[in-house]
């Protein structure tokens, strides 16, 4: 009786936005839904969800990770450009899910805003591009370390702030840059955005052709895996997950909080400037349009699919969620609605996303 | 000019502020920004929309227009408490014991569901309220006050007197400040904590129908992404009050409407969507318990 009545309350709901027919629909789809999870949890199959253990890589990883390097390098011997134009979104996806993971996985500091800092680094080349004739190389770091200063700046003051105090103000944060973009009409073109970014060139070759680029983001992104892998297992890494599973403890062991988390929003905030500066010279063109507070959210998508606090979690939250759309094309219409129910069921069911309780990959308790 | 700008603000500040009250209570009770809330008052805004457009097919707009408009209100508001209690039972409950980001991802899940739900069933553009209520109003110290803009500071006044009221002199609202309090020792006195926090969400989503309601007759237009804009300045003005604090969301709520209509005015209307935001961060980096707040030490 309880499923039946459960299911007509939720018909009644969707009634006034879709009409009866979609009601009755909702209706037999919901008794379904819960006969059926009624049946799993008898049968136990949702702790065994809960339970899921993805193994180690172990004795394969010697194997599978130059695997993985080879076919990634030689993808675009043998792909068509479109796929490679999705590579290399994956790849600044990634780079952007890694920043992200420093902050809010390692160190346990939700950030709302990141897509923020993806802009500044992106606005920041195209400024010096189209403005003061820089090139892609020297744009890099300055680019970078733009997105970075801004990191800390917005820190240094947030920092005092708690949990999701603190997501709050970096939501904040990244309206008022995305505002200011869209409206400094005379400094960033308002809504148009700036038009006619070079791209990269190297030795007096351009990396403009989709494949060199594809290398040049795939060279970045195995620079920063390396390079946050070497972080995370320092003594900064760890006093940032030590900070994570409990300040107060952290503190009391004498780790300086404060600049452990300053240290992660500036490195975070790094790898965003990084993916900004790729995105607007692949791109060739910046509009605040692709800064929006839901890129941020995808953003933190990626890495809670993954995995909070997992490197290789934001690697793969990151393609998983750029290819999907791209595979599921006729579905493209409601990629986001399946996102918003996708994020309350991973909340529900498997909290620490694919990879959870992969722990210690490489430096184990 | 700048009292016409004031009766604005209080327009407006009015419907913050029965939004903010929801942001606050479930706060208060739950510790959780609910991040979903202004969506709730989007869709009171859509159904507010739908059913008087029902009622005007049925005629029953052209024999007794009050009668449609009460009969539109009160459909609304069920069916917002109705989202309301879902939405914490589907997305909220289950996590109760989760860290204390899990949730806030959660409602963030909710938020852009109902959005997309809301675009995709409703159409991505403008909808328009079947009903215009024109210009028509009375002079009050030379400035003109319509009889819409009357009515809205009028409804958000005393919605905000009957919540007090109920708070403060009724069982239910003793047990829901006792649950605010400590939950666990509100349940060892025999309060049902589950239907405290039921009857929270049922109010704060019935509040935000009323702002939908109030929002979509007076601008006239509504849109699937006006729960998120106006999610984010209700939870300013929560905080600006001092969250958890409901008197302060009041104060809270009035304040930004009357900043925002006079910044609007006579600073620039470009950025009116950003004082919010400024003063959000603003008032978080000086005085993070808002106005009427208390400062919580962080217990270990």
């Amino acid at each position: 009786m309880k499923p039946i009545l459960i299911s007509l309350f939720a018909a009644i709901l969707f009634l006034p936005f879709k009409g009866l027919k979609a009601a009755g629909i909702m209706f037999i789809s919901i008794l379904i839904l819960l006969s059926a999870v009624s049946i799993l949890k008898k049968t136990k199959v949702i702790d065994a969800i809960k339970a899921i253990r993805i193994p180690e890589a172990g004795r394969f990883k010697a194997f599978l990770i130059p695997a993985l390097l080879i076919s990634f390098l030689a993808f675009p011997l043998m792909l068509k450009d479109y796929y490679i134009d999705v590579l290399i979104m994956s790849g600044i996806y990634t780079l952007l899910a890694l920043g992200l993971n420093i902050i809010v996985g390692f160190t346990g500091l939700l950030n709302l805003g990141f897509a923020a800092f993806y802009a500044i680094g992106a606005y920041t080349y195209a400024l010096l591009n189209t403005k003061l004739g820089l090139g892609f190389w020297t744009s890099l770091p300055i680019s970078a370390g733009f997105a970075a200063l801004a990191g800390l700046l917005l820190a240094i003051p947030a920092l005092r702030l708690r949990g999701d105090y603190l997501a709050i103000v970096t939501l904040g944060f990244g309206e008022i840059v995305r505002l200011v973009l869209n409206n400094w009409d005379s400094l960033t073109n308002g809504p148009n955005g700036i038009t006619g970014i070079a791209p990269p060139s190297l030795f007096g070759v351009s990396l403009g052709k989709l494949n060199l680029y594809y290398y040049l983001v795939f060279l970045l992104v195995l620079l920063a895996v390396i390079i946050i892998r070497r972080v995370e297992s320092s003594r900064i890494g760890r006093a940032w997950i030590a900070i994570k599973e409990n300040e107060i403890a952290a503190s009391s062991m004498g780790i300086n909080t404060t600049k452990y988390k300053l240290y992660a929003f500036a490195f975070g905030t790094f790898w965003a400037g990084v993916a900004g500066i790729l995105f607007s010279a692949k791109m060739q063109f910046v509009s605040p349009e692709s800064f929006t507070f839901m890129e941020s959210i995808l953003i933190l998508s990626m890495i809670i699919l993954g995995g909070l606090g997992n490197i290789y979690g934001a690697i793969i939250g990151a393609f998983i969620l750029v290819l999907l759309p791209e595979v599921l094309r006729e579905v493209q219409l409601y990629r986001m609605l399946i996102l918003g129910i996708g994020l309350v069921l991973l909340m529900v069911f498997r909290p620490h996303g694919i990879l959870g309780g992969v722990k210690g990959v490489h430096f184990r308790s | 000019m700048l009292l016409q700008q004031l009766i604005n603000g209080l327009t407006l500040g009015g419907v913050y502020a029965i939004i903010a009250i929801g942001y606050t209570m479930v706060y208060g009770i739950l510790e959780l920004i609910n991040f979903a809330h202004g969506e709730i008052y989007m869709l009171g805004a859509y159904l507010a929309i739908i059913f008087l457009g029902l009622f005007t097919a049925m005629g029953l707009t052209a024999t007794s227009l009050p009668l449609a408009l009460i009969l539109t209100a009160i459909l609304t508001i069920i069916f917002c408490s109705a989202y309301g209690f879902t939405m914490e039972k589907v997305a909220y409950k289950p996590l109760r014991n989760a860290p204390r980001l899990s949730p806030l991802i959660s409602a963030i899940g909710v938020s852009i569901f109902l959005q997309n739900y809301v675009m995709l069933t409703q159409g991505a553009t403008d909808k328009v309220f079947p009903q215009r209520f024109g210009e028509a109003g009375f002079q009050f110290m030379n400035v003109n006050v319509t009889y819409l803009q009357a009515m809205i500071i009028l409804v958000s006044g005393l919605l905000m007197f009957f919540l007090h009221l109920f708070i403060h002199k009724t069982r239910m609202g003793k047990a829901m400040r006792a649950t605010a309090q400590d939950k666990t020792m509100a349940a060892l006195v025999g309060i049902n904590v589950d239907s405290i926090i039921s009857v929270t969400f049922i109010i704060g989503a019935g509040l935000a129908a009323v702002a939908g309601i109030m929002v979509a007759s007076y601008y006239g237009l509504v849109n699937y992404f006006i729960g998120y804009i106006a999610g984010i300045k209700a939870f300013t003005a929560a905080v600006l009050g001092g969250i958890g604090n409901i008197p302060g969301a009041m104060l809270g709520g009035i304040i930004l409407g009357l900043v925002e209509s006079t910044g609007a005015a006579y600073i620039s209307s470009e950025y009116k969507d950003a004082y919010a935001f400024i003063i959000l961060i603003v008032i978080l980096l000086i005085k993070p318990s808002g106005i009427l707040g208390k400062t919580t030490e962080e217990k270990v």
